[in-house]
């Protein structure tokens, strides 16, 4: 039962044994959560002044990503978002792994919006943007190097002050020691005088054989215990003396205009302060959420739907088939003469592909709060872009991007959501406070509706492959994509568009994954007026998709192990081959498998920015409802910072693509979204997760690679090709309807 | 209009909407953050208070609904329970994105009170009320276990803050 009503009981005597709120600030206060509004509370953490033992002389060390305070904490600045993908833990591992800190000391704050100082160096320091799985990967010389040169100058302030060779100190889970003169110094101690040192350029990083905090599968994280208790502070939870609250009222189809608005009756409910026009909508501002939410029922605009788009769906899909069957298309990568040798296959096998578009539905809905003066503006959101967010709110207010500063708060999810070009809601937020004159800072709540019929979707894409095997056991695999590209319109596109394929749209594909003989992969651009996004593992969604189960239905055909046969086209590619033994070892492949009572195993493998990912997935088919029981991922990673961080990672990536898989879809008719929020745009309970996740890291010494999006690709395809051995049923269509795919004739026997 | 309200011990009057939600008296009025909006509609857990004890989605219980009645919000959570599923949070590293996690402990806090040995259908049935998009329920499984097993054993330590 999702919901228990009150129970109509006689009000108890006895009083809960709760804290009360001033108990509970002191905790607050004593536990040190300093992190969140980037504002230092004496003696938290970070950049605090409390005094130390270490005299009239104490102070911090301050560096671009690390501090180290008197108070003995080390405050590592995190310049990306911690949406839960466990970058507060991961990036603090590196510096606390060449610092030689102890874990306890170990604090995280967000950093400024700075360029290049806290650019992406994946992204040319240009763009300071979470995303692309790309956190740990490009911060890890970086962080390395903080470290090690923080490290440096402890020990040299310590060498300066004892009298000793720099060379004879050891450091050690936070203490950093001379054994022959007896003595011994906290780094909080040391602190003031290593800010007087000079900052090495360069130094030496561990030998990953010394390392033991990075690789470490006992690290609590850092924001465990605040976001067990409720202290972690989202940017909902901002609460600014004077703060209104806004809500605003969008276009009930995308591209839709406000003709005009009439805000008599929303201005005479109790509470509601202003409404206004902002350029994406009409915002109506009130004392508190509820008074924002009942002025906007009694709003009435409107709209101008001339320029709106007015297709649904199934009209979407039927133009999208059409395209896939015509002859003009872009080519995004050939290899051999497809053509010829589908013509002399042995065997063929033909595929059509349907995905819908996707919300991204993070939990916690769209928030931001603006501070406008009369030359600074101040943005508090879960910012996955600074930059972006900083750049697109100076535009909205008519200041320039120096005069905005961004406080990041940890994200309630995002899954890609709050990396959009235009910074849509931090905009909004800011439009609204522009609006307004600035007279008191505002927060902007999306409501849940607002977020599901929002748009910025994965898009709707369609697939046809026609895959087949040669008398030489080669394979051809000829694939159309159709569908919307994500980049086009954006700042990104003329960066990452070339010869007119979108990499976000088409990546990924078959001939880039698989040693194939004959290749051709094309795709057609649609142009729908619905804003579309990327959406955790962006490409790979679909592309990974159709590929593995095309593979998959090849291998049937030849008359081959699934296993195997990918074996037999990855002879060049280690790293998918040890992932994939890896996952079988460890699923029992080599086992026997009861297919009795409605059961399957599937396996699927994918490469995505830069990891690879298998994954076995065992289900129970019953009547029309699939039941996934467990799913075994091996994923390589390269060197994995936080063990067990990657592990929430794969088992996070497989619910959310499990989601996908079985529930996920948006839908409009005439340009009109079908669902408003989780009665109808369903996600993944705890009923439907398999009961069994089992993730094994395959050993590497490489650079680490990412793990927030790569565990998503393998399991829908992993999922439907159990579903085709225990039923014969081709699922080729997401989310999966059983009894819909039962009645097409399965073009393959099982 | 005036209501009273006693959340967390603490007895406050406010001057609002006797129609308004539970959930925004609590965090815009009394400003207790912990307890999240998530869907407005009941539907996702992530505004989970105890009533009287009883797991509540206070985002569709209207504030005049409560008078008299004792109200819990995550900040005043300190049963025995609370504490167990607190600190097994913590142990097993439960949280992801944490947006969720309030919801999510305060149901699974009522359940270990009104059911201590839980099998795993009842943990799925008790908590398929609160969604996780970060899917951490194989972790909330675990997490639930391991504080039904502590507090068996009487070794739950208090939830650190």
């Amino acid at each position: 039962m999702y919901f228990r009503q009150i129970e109509l009981a006689p009000p108890s005597e006895t009083s809960p044994a709760g804290v009360t709120r001033r108990q509970f600030l002191k905790l607050t206060t004593l536990a040190g959560s300093g992190l969140t509004l980037g504002i230092a509370l004496p003696g938290c953490g970070g950049r605090g002044g409390s005094s130390s033992a270490g005299g009239a002389a104490a102070g911090p060390l301050t560096m671009p990503f690390v501090h180290i305070a008197p108070d003995n904490t080390v405050t590592v600045l995190s310049k990306h978002l911690e949406a839960g993908q466990g970058v507060w833990t991961g990036l603090p591992a590196i510096v606390a792994e060449e610092l030689d800190a102890s874990w306890e000391q170990m604090r995280v704050e967000s950093a400024p919006a700075e360029v290049p100082l806290y650019g992406n160096l994946a992204m040319g320091r240009k763009v300071q943007l979470t995303g692309g799985s790309t956190a740990i990967a490009n911060s890890w010389q970086q962080l390395r190097q903080a470290g090690a040169t923080a490290r440096a100058m402890l020990v040299a302030a310590a060498a300066k002050e004892w009298n000793v060779p720099a060379g004879e100190i050891t450091v050690s889970e936070g203490v950093v020691a001379h054994t022959g003169a007896g003595r011994r110094a906290s780094f909080g101690e040391l602190a003031s005088g290593a800010a007087r040192q000079s900052v090495p350029t360069d130094v030496p990083l561990k030998d990953p054989s010394q390392f033991r905090i990075v690789g470490s599968e006992q690290l609590t994280r850092l924001d465990a215990r605040a976001k067990s208790s409720g202290r972690q502070q989202f940017a909902i939870d901002v609460m600014l003396p004077g703060m209104m609250t806004a809500v605003v009222m969008r276009p009930p189809r995308f591209g839709g205009q406000v003709s005009s608005f009439d805000a008599s009756k929303a201005k005479a409910v109790p509470g509601v302060v202003d409404v206004v026009q902002i350029p994406r909508g009409v915002a109506v501002v009130g004392r508190d959420m509820w008074s924002a939410r009942k002025g906007r029922e009694a709003l009435n605009v409107t709209w101008d739907e001339s320029a709106a788009e007015k297709r649904g769906t199934a009209e979407l899909m039927k133009e999208y088939r059409a395209m896939a069957r015509g002859k003009q298309a872009v080519t995004v990568s050939e290899r051999g003469d497809v053509e010829a040798a589908l013509t002399h296959a042995m065997k063929r096998v033909e595929g059509e592909f349907e995905f819908p578009y996707l919300a991204h539905a993070p939990m916690e809905p769209l928030t931001a709060v603006c501070r406008l003066g009369p030359d600074k503006c101040e943005i508090w959101a879960g910012c996955q872009s600074q930059t972006a967010d900083q750049a697109n709110a100076a535009a909205a207010v008519g200041l320039t991007p120096a005069q905005v500063s961004i406080n990041t708060l940890a994200a309630g999810g995002t899954f890609g959501r709050r990396a959009t070009p235009d910074s849509d809601y931090v905009a909004e937020v800011a439009s609204i406070a522009k609006a307004t004159g600035g007279k008191y800072p505002v927060r902007l709540v999306w409501t849940r509706e607002d977020d599901i019929t929002g748009g910025r979707y994965r898009p709707l894409y369609y697939h046809r492959v026609t895959a087949a095997i040669g008398r030489d056991g080669t394979v051809a695999y000829r694939q159309r994509v159709v569908g919307q590209s994500i980049l086009a319109g954006t700042p990104f596109a003329a960066m990452m568009i070339k010869n007119g394929v979108d990499p976000t749209a088409v990546g990924g594909s078959a001939a880039e994954q698989y040693d194939l003989a004959n290749a051709h992969i094309s795709w057609n651009e649609a142009k729908v007026g619905v804003p579309v996004l990327w959406w955790r593992s962006v490409e790979n969604t679909h592309m990974a998709f159709s590929k593995e189960v095309m593979i998959d239905e090849l291998a049937q055909a030849a008359g081959q192990d699934p296993l195997a046969f990918r074996l037999g086209l990855l002879a060049s590619r280690p790293r998918h081959v040890a992932a994939l033994k890896l996952v079988a070892e460890k699923a029992g492949w080599d086992k026997s498998f009861s297919k009795e009572k409605g059961r399957g195993r599937g396996v699927a493998v994918h490469e995505s920015f830069g990891s690879v990912v298998a994954q076995v997935a065992e289900v129970t088919v019953s009547g029309d409802k699939i039941n996934v029981d467990r799913v075994v991922c091996a994923v390589d990673c390269g060197i994995a910072v936080t063990p067990d961080v990657v592990k929430a990672q794969m088992q996070s990536g497989i619910g959310y693509g499990l989601s996908a898989a079985l529930l996920g879809r948006i839908t409009l008719t005439d340009g009109h979204v079908d669902q408003s929020n989780f009665h109808q745009y369903q996600v993944l309970r705890m009923t439907e997760m398999p009961r069994v996740i089992e993730v094994h890291i395959v050993p590497s010494a490489n650079p680490p690679s990412g793990v927030g999006e790569p565990g998503t690709p393998p399991i829908a395809p992993a999922v439907a090709n159990a579903v085709r051995v225990a039923t014969g049923v081709r699922l080729h269509t997401l989310p999966f309807d059983l009894a819909a795919a039962r009645k097409r004739r399965p073009e393959v026997p099982a | 209009m005036s209501i009273k309200l006693t959340v967390n011990g603490d007895s406050r009057e406010l001057d609002i909407d006797p129609d308004m939600p539970l959930l925004w008296a609590i965090r815009d009025h009394l400003r207790l953050t912990g307890t999240k909006f998530g869907c407005g509609m009941a539907l996702c857990g992530a505004c989970t208070v105890h009533i009287d004890g009883q797991p509540t989605r206070s985002c569709v219980t209207p504030v005049s609904a409560t008078q008299g009645r004792q109200v819990t919000t995550i900040e005043g959570l300190a049963t025995p329970a609370g504490r167990a599923i607190q600190a097994a949070w913590v142990d097993g590293n439960v949280p992801q994105c944490g947006y969720c996690q309030s919801g999510q402990i305060m149901s699974a806090a009522a359940l270990l009170a009104a059911n201590p040995h839980p099998s795993d259908a009842d943990v799925d049935s008790a908590m398929a009320g609160n969604i996780c998009p970060c899917a951490t329920y194989v972790r909330i499984r675990s997490a639930i276990r391991h504080a039904a097993e502590a507090l068996a054993a009487g070794t739950s330590a208090p939830a650190q803050g």
